[in-house]
C-alpha cells in the first residue's frame, strides 16, 4: 500500500515575513512609518498592522503573529484579523517593504 | 494633502524631530567660490560620538537623516557612519560632491539603501564647473560618480546652485540631467561665509535676473499661481510659522553643535554637554523659535505678502533679528509678483535691497 504524499492531510503551508533591509522605519505617535528607499513607497502603519511589523522577524510563522500578537492584544475577530493581515502582508511585499517566504528568513530589527 | 505631508504637520503639532540634518565634516577637497564654511578642522565629533549622536537621534524619533559636510568622503569612517544609521533604519540622503565615489563606493551605498545621494553640479560645462570648485577635473569625476549611482540605481539628484559665475547654465544642466536619468534641483541661495564675511554675496543673482527665473516653465510648474499678487492673510495665516526649523527638523554641526536648521545659525546646544533629547524640549533658544508665529513678525505681519513669502527665520536672524524681514526673500517675494513688500515700503525702496548685513554659524563658545 502506498503512503499519503506529505502535504496531502491536516497540512497549509506556513508563511513567514520579514523586514526588508532596504526599508526606514520609526514610530510616531503610535504609528510606524515606513518607507522604501528605492522606490519610495510610504505608508504609516496603525497599531495592529505595527504589532505584526514588529513581529515580522522572519522566524515566527504569520499565523502565529496573529494568534499571539493581534487576537491576543486587539479585539479582533480571529477569522478577520487573518485574512486582514494576509492582506497587509501581500501590499507589503508588494512594495517590497516586507520579504515573504514559506520558510524562514533573515532580518534586521526595526528600532 | 498627500500622506507624507500629513505626517510631516503631525511630527510639526507633536514636535517631533522628524528630520536631522547633520554635517559629519566640515572638511572638502573643493574650494567653491560661494562655499560660506571654515574647511579646517576644529575638533570634529569622533566615530563614537557620532555612533552616540546617531543613536539618540532615533530614539528621539527622528526619521530622515541627511548626512553632508563640507564633502562627508573626507572622513574615513564615513561608511562606517552610514551604517549605523542605516542598521537604525534611518531614512537616509547623502548630499556630496561624489569626486570620491567610485564603483565600489557606488555598490557601497547601494547596498546601504540610502534613499538619495544629491550631487553639487554647478554647470554642464566642466570648464564653468571645475572654476567654481577650483577643483582640476571634477566636472569629470562627478559625472563619472553619478552614473556609478544611477547605474546601481540609487536616486540622484544634482543641485545646481545659482550664482552669477553659471546664471546661464540652469538649463544645460538641467537637460544634462535629464540625459543622464537622475532628477535635478536649483538653489539660489548664497550665504555669507562662517567668519563673516560677505564677499560671497556678491555671487549671488541680482534680483533683476530673478523674474526670469521664476518665469522659466522649465523651473517653475505653475507660473500664473506662483507669480500671482499675494492674497491678504487669513486668521490662520496670522497664527502660522515659518517653517519646520526648531519644530521638526534641526542641524547639527561636525562639533556637535545643535542649530534650528542649516540657515538659522542659532546657537541652541551642544550633543558633548548635553543629551539631543534635553537640547530639543529644554533649549530656550529652540523653544523661543518655535514661539514665533506670523502674527508676531515685527515688519511681515503687516506685509500683503505673508501668506506667500517664503520668509527664512534663519536668513532673517542673521540680518539681526529672528522676528524680521528675510531680505532675500522680500526680494523674491517682489521680482516674483512685482508687489513691493512692508519691508521696502518703510524704507522707501522702490527695489529691495540685495545685500544686508549677516551672521554666520560659530561654534559654542566652551567655558574653560
Amino acid at each position: 500500500m502506498k503512503s499519503a504524499p506529505l502535504g496531502v492531510f491536516n497540512y497549509m503551508p506556513e508563511t513567514y515575513i520579514a523586514r526588508s533591509t532596504a526599508i526606514a522605519a520609526r514610530m510616531l505617535a503610535g504609528e510606524m512609518m515606513v518607507m522604501n528607499s528605492v522606490n519610495s513607497t510610504f505608508f504609516t502603519l496603525n497599531e495592529v498592522a505595527t504589532a505584526i511589523w514588529q513581529a515580522a522577524d522572519g522566524s515566527t510563522p504569520l499565523r502565529t503573529i496573529v494568534r499571539e500578537r493581534v487576537c491576543a492584544e486587539f479585539d479582533v475577530d480571529p477569522e478577520q484579523a487573518e485574512s486582514d493581515a494576509e492582506q497587509f502582508v501581500a501590499e507589503l511585499s508588494s512594495h517590497g517593504i516586507l520579504l515573504v517566504s514559506d520558510h524562514p528568513l533573515a532580518l534586521e530589527s526595526a528600532r | 494633502m498627500s500622506l507624507m505631508a500629513e505626517v510631516g504637520q503631525k511630527a510639526f503639532n507633536l514636535g517631533v524631530p522628524l528630520a536631522v540634518h547633520m554635517d559629519v565634516t566640515y572638511r572638502c577637497n573643493e574650494r567653491c567660490v560661494h562655499c560660506y564654511l571654515d574647511h579646517d578642522d576644529h575638533g570634529e565629533m569622533t566615530i563614537a560620538e557620532i555612533k552616540a549622536a546617531l543613536d539618540q537621534f532615533a530614539d528621539a524619533g527622528v526619521f530622515f537623516l541627511t548626512l553632508s559636510g563640507g564633502e562627508p568622503f573626507m572622513r574615513r569612517d564615513f561608511f562606517e557612519i552610514v551604517e549605523h544609521a542605516r542598521r537604525l533604519l534611518f531614512n537616509v540622503k547623502v548630499k556630496t560632491n561624489a569626486v570620491m565615489i567610485g564603483e565600489a563606493e557606488a555598490q557601497r551605498l547601494r547596498a546601504l539603501a540610502i534613499d538619495t545621494v544629491q550631487i553639487s553640479l554647478y554647470s554642464h560645462r566642466p570648464a564653468v564647473h571645475d572654476a567654481i570648485t577650483k577643483l582640476p577635473h571634477s566636472f569629470e569625476r562627478t559625472i563619472r560618480a553619478v552614473k556609478f549611482l544611477r547605474d546601481r540605481g540609487l536616486k540622484v539628484t544634482l543641485a545646481n546652485v545659482l550664482m552669477t559665475a553659471n546664471l546661464s547654465d540652469h538649463s544645460g544642466v538641467q537637460e544634462l540631467a535629464a540625459e543622464l536619468g537622475v532628477h535635478y534641483a536649483l538653489d539660489p541661495t548664497i550665504t555669507p561665509m562662517m567668519d563673516g564675511d560677505t564677499g560671497v554675496l556678491a555671487l549671488r543673482v541680482p534680483g533683476e535676473e530673478l523674474p526670469a527665473l521664476f518665469r522659466n516653465s522649465a523651473l517653475v510648474a505653475s507660473q500664473e499661481e506662483f507669480c500671482a499678487p499675494p492674497t491678504p492673510p487669513t486668521d490662520q495665516d496670522l497664527e502660522g510659522y515659518s517653517c519646520s526649523a526648531g519644530h521638526s527638523f534641526c542641524y547639527i554641526s561636525p562639533y556637535g553643535d545643535v542649530f534650528p536648521c542649516v540657515q538659522f545659525p542659532l546657537p541652541s546646544g551642544n550633543l558633548r554637554r548635553q543629551r539631543f533629547v534635553d537640547i530639543w524640549s529644554l533649549s530656550p533658544q529652540l523653544k523661543e523659535v518655535r514661539s514665533i508665529q506670523a502674527k508676531h513678525l515685527q515688519v511681515c505681519s503687516s506685509c500683503s505678502h505673508v501668506s506667500s513669502c517664503s520668509r527664512c527665520p534663519g536668513l532673517a536672524y542673521m540680518e539681526g533679528n529672528m522676528r524680521g524681514p528675510s531680505t532675500a526673500d522680500c526680494e523674491k517675494s517682489f521680482y516674483r509678483t512685482g508687489v513691493p513688500t512692508a519691508n521696502m515700503l518703510r524704507q522707501g525702496l522702490s527695489k529691495p535691497r540685495t545685500t544686508a548685513p549677516l551672521v554666520q554659524i560659530q561654534p559654542l563658545a566652551v567655558p574653560a
